[in-house]
């Protein structure tokens, strides 16, 4: 396209650059490249439409060294995949999932194989575009109208003026001479750079829109802020269900909180045995100790321990009715209180040892229910060194085994 | 006819490739012409009205998509994998076939590529587009899709690149990178020539950019070849791992009827044989519109239906030899699989596989059917349906009677996922028909580079003789 500001051009001074020469075939310019050659031009080019065969032998033009770009960049494609991986899934984060090994040559081949062509490509790519200082939107052949057909049909050698054999008339019938159609020379306009004042304009106002994003980050990185962070996706925030504090139109009594319904048995809560939970054995209380106690030294002196913990503070350590709460209620002279049971005399001897579960477990008159505190299991060993006091207060030096009589004596 | 003034099989002499007495220049006017009519042609219009039409469908189901949940579309217990993934593969195989002529072909010196190769190069481009769509947005949280990429985050977490999906979101990325620097080199000579006939500003503005200031050098042309080059055989070993890795898909499962080694090449020859279909449907009808008989000739339509016959028959093939391997394995599951492909429910898709795959491309060894347009047409048309019915029988009978039998379920689509695909074929076509209208869409370089300019009678090029000593210059100054 020819120049359309012909008025500012012809302002300055036009000069040579170089000669083009027009060729209608490429055996004819394969010709002429060999004699411009081994006439000693150094600065010149052939032009086609398509690769000529054979013309970069007549250019005298050596293999470039894309190949070698290539190589390289594929190299350390591959490697920086291999090690990408290795990196974030066996060093930095390691992954362990279904127990594959974290860093596995197999299984990183594909990745590592693409990122391999990947770089290769770029480098192919941009390495050509690179060697050959592509983009370079600017040219003083573009100015010639003849030049034009070099992308269609025709053929070109263009000579520059910068080359030591360069002169005007002799280039010029050198050209002639190896067949040219046309020689026309190239010319440049020495006009300086000057860009457009709109583009001022432009680029002002785009540095200015460019500034306003990483302005932005800083200023929110810099500051705290009261409001909750900005939540544009909602996804299963808010779910139609019914949470244990929220309130529940759908029931009379609006609670989302349910309470269990009435007669429902936790599991390992049925206690159906009655001697065990209850003793009690069909309409009575029971007389004996349930199955699953057995009665045992050791059940005797779980039993002692624990009438220690919870039932000497009231009943005494010998079950005598004056433990220290008794002792200190007299002392204080309660008005309301009523002295503890003797454990081994009296109506409690004379009660059958399931009763005496009951009382401990939903306690009588003054004493407070100690079934919410001790396991039944150990209700009964209670009750099993209950019945050894009792025993022991009732009891001659004959009921004494013979080896420990001294002891006592 | 003088269209198929080439197709004679003479082995003494070279078939031309251009046909019909034109020199470069002509080819250069059929080419640009295409680009340069200042109203497209009504048919062109139509088209892209239907088309485009399609792809606003396309963009609206996506939005319906994302704003529901991925289900909308029929992917249920046990078939949880359906129609996405069945076109995902469909379009990436496609695209495959593109990559082979440019770079295959190139490699093995194939010189009637250079009619078709921009166009395949294109299609491809565009069918990794319509590919790539499905994986980003059946993830369901499409806004948190960045996860997949390796990108330091506050949860210091990275993606699992032992998994085949991570793979492929690689291999695709990869391969739609490498095409599209492979085309757009391929075009930097033909929008030169473009950018050298433009008679707008416009236009000389955005091809002369596009076009890089490219000026046929010769110094430059060297550079470009070995690019060229390098470029074709770095895509080739691509374009086979990536539909190796697209097959890892199935083949790394334990999925009864997917875990087989037979998959990466049978999956990368059923590229192939879908793609060149595609490239035919396209051309056929391209070739007619928009005149480019002499250029895209019978022989090339051709070639194409013998390299449709070979990779058929390779697909073919593969299927008796999953039986064969199915039977040889002794496994209760894996025989049952491929009975149950053939003889289950999907019996249907099954017989409209063999009979679109298997069948019809047989028909091409008689040779007044490969050089038939309307037979070509309407076998290219099969194949891309038979080719659609295969990954559908791979993926949802194996899905839908595994292991378990108190598992098994029918698949069906539903509106939104045969609608979506046809408006990957609206967004496909859109592209295809914006490229016709503003690119070149042959490789006006590389044609005029095979076409006859003095060469010998036995196709030989004039020798390279050794440089003469420099004379010393016989006038001063």
């Amino acid at each position: 396209m020819s120049d359309s500001k012909k008025t500012t051009t012809t302002n300055y001074p036009e000069r040579t650059v170089g000669l083009l020469a027009e060729y209608a075939t490429p055996e004819a310019i394969l010709e002429a490249a060999y004699r411009v050659r081994e006439s000693g031009y150094t600065k010149w080019d052939t032009h086609a439409p398509f690769p000529v065969h054979g013309m970069d032998d007549a250019m005298g033009i050596k293999m470039t060294v894309l190949p070698w770009i290539v190589l390289a960049c594929g190299i350390f494609g591959g490697a920086s995949g291999l090690l990408m991986q290795w990196w974030m899934n066996a060093y930095d984060y390691p992954f362990y999932v279904s127990g594959k090994p974290l860093f596995s040559i197999p299984a990183n081949i594909p990745i590592t194989f693409e990122a391999t062509i990947l770089l290769s490509s770029f480098g192919a790519f941009f390495g050509m575009l690179g060697l050959n200082k592509l983009p370079q939107l600017w040219n003083p052949l573009f100015r010639s109208d003849l030049f034009r057909r070099a992308t269609d049909n025709q053929f070109f050698i263009t000579i520059d003026a910068r080359d030591p054999q360069f002169n005007e008339n002799q280039t010029t019938q050198l050209l002639r001479d190896t067949g040219a159609a046309v020689v026309d020379p190239v010319k440049k306009v020495d006009r300086p750079v000057r860009i457009p004042p709109t583009l001022h304009y432009v680029g002002l106002i785009f540095t200015l829109f460019a500034i306003i994003p990483p302005a932005v980050i800083v200023a929110a990185r810099a500051s705290t802020k009261t409001e909750p962070r900005v939540h544009p996706i909602p996804n299963m925030d808010w779910q139609a269900k019914i949470k244990p504090q929220r309130a529940n139109p759908l029931f009379v009594d609006d609670r989302g909180a349910r309470l269990p319904v009435p007669g429902t048995i936790a599991r390992g809560e049925l206690h159906e045995d009655d001697h065990f939970y209850r003793g009690v054995v069909g309409e009575a209380w029971a007389k004996s100790f349930p199955e699953q106690i057995s009665i045992d030294a050791k059940t005797m002196d779980r039993g002692q321990q624990r009438f220690k913990i919870y039932c000497s503070a009231c009943h005494g350590l010998a079950g005598d009715g004056q433990g220290m709460v008794h002792l200190r209620a007299v002392e204080r002279q309660e008005p309301t209180w009523r002295p503890p049971s003797v454990l081994f005399d009296g109506p409690v001897r004379q009660q059958p040892i399931g009763q005496l579960f009951n009382t401990i477990t939903h306690g009588v008159r003054n004493m407070p229910a100690y079934g919410p505190q001790i396991p039944t299991e150990d209700r009964w060993a209670i009750l099993l060194y209950v019945r050894a006091l009792q025993r022991s207060h009732n009891a001659t030096i004959e009921d004494v085994p013979e080896d420990l009589r001294a002891a006592l004596q | 006819m003088s269209d198929k003034q080439n197709t004679v099989d003479d082995p003494t002499r070279r078939p031309p490739l251009v046909t019909g007495e034109h020199d470069m220049a002509d080819v250069t006017d059929i080419i640009s012409r295409v680009v340069e009519m200042p109203p497209p042609s009504l048919a062109w219009k139509i088209a892209i009205t239907i088309t485009s039409l399609l792809t606003l469908n396309l963009g609206a189901l996506i939005g319906y998509l994302v704003w529901t949940g991925v289900g909308v579309w029929g992917n249920r217990s046990p078939t949880m994998w359906g129609w996405p993934i069945v076109n995902f593969v469909f379009w990436i195989g496609i695209g495959h076939a593109g990559t082979l002529i440019s770079a295959v072909l190139f490699l093995f010196r194939q010189r009637w590529r250079t009619s078709i190769n921009r166009a395949a190069e294109a299609m491809t481009l565009f069918a990794v587009v319509c590919a790539g769509m499905y994986p980003g947005i059946h993830i369901g949280r499409v806004w948190v899709a960045y996860w997949l990429f390796p990108i330091p985050n506050q949860m210091s977490i990275w993606p699992q690149f032992r998994s085949p999906l991570l793979w492929d979101m690689v291999a695709i990325s990869t391969y739609g990178t490498v095409s599209l620097m492979f085309w757009y080199m391929g075009l930097i000579p033909d929008l030169a020539t473009l950018r050298d006939r433009a008679t707008t500003k416009v236009r000389y503005f955005v091809y002369g950019l596009l076009a890089l200031g490219w000026t046929g050098s010769n110094r430059h042309w060297h550079r470009y070849e070995r690019a060229y080059l390098l470029l074709a055989a770095l895509a080739t070993p691509l374009v086979l791992s990536v539909h190796s890795i697209v097959s890892f898909h199935f083949a790394v499962a334990q999925v009864v009827g997917w875990h087989s080694t037979i998959f990466p090449p049978y999956f990368v020859a059923g590229a192939i044989f879908g793609g060149f279909a595609m490239v035919l449907f396209l051309l056929i009808p391209a070739r007619e519109f928009f005149g480019l008989k002499d250029i895209v000739t019978m022989r090339h339509i051709e070639n194409m239906n013998k390299i449709l016959l070979v990779t058929g028959s390779i697909v073919g093939y593969s299927y008796a030899m999953e039986f064969f391997i199915s039977w040889y394995s002794g496994s209760l599951y894996e025989r049952f699989a491929f009975i149950n492909r053939a003889l289950g429910p999907y019996s249907w898709a099954y017989a409209t596989m063999i009979f679109c795959n298997v069948l019809s491309p047989q028909v091409f060894w008689n040779k007044s059917a490969r050089t038939n347009l309307w037979v070509s047409w309407i076998v290219s048309i099969l194949v891309t349906i038979g080719m659609w019915f295969e990954r559908f029988v791979i993926i949802v009978t194996s899905l839908a009677r595994d292991y378990l039998p108190s598992s098994w379920g029918y698949f069906k689509p539903t509106w939104v996922d045969v609608m979506m695909f046809a408006g990957t074929f609206g967004l496909f076509l859109t592209l295809f028909l914006l490229f016709c209208r503003f690119l070149p869409m042959v490789a006006l370089s590389e044609v005029k580079g095979i076409m006859p300019h003095g060469e010998d009678a036995d196709g030989g090029h004039p020798q390279p003789r050794p440089p003469q000593p420099i004379e010393p210059s016989t006038a001063e100054a």
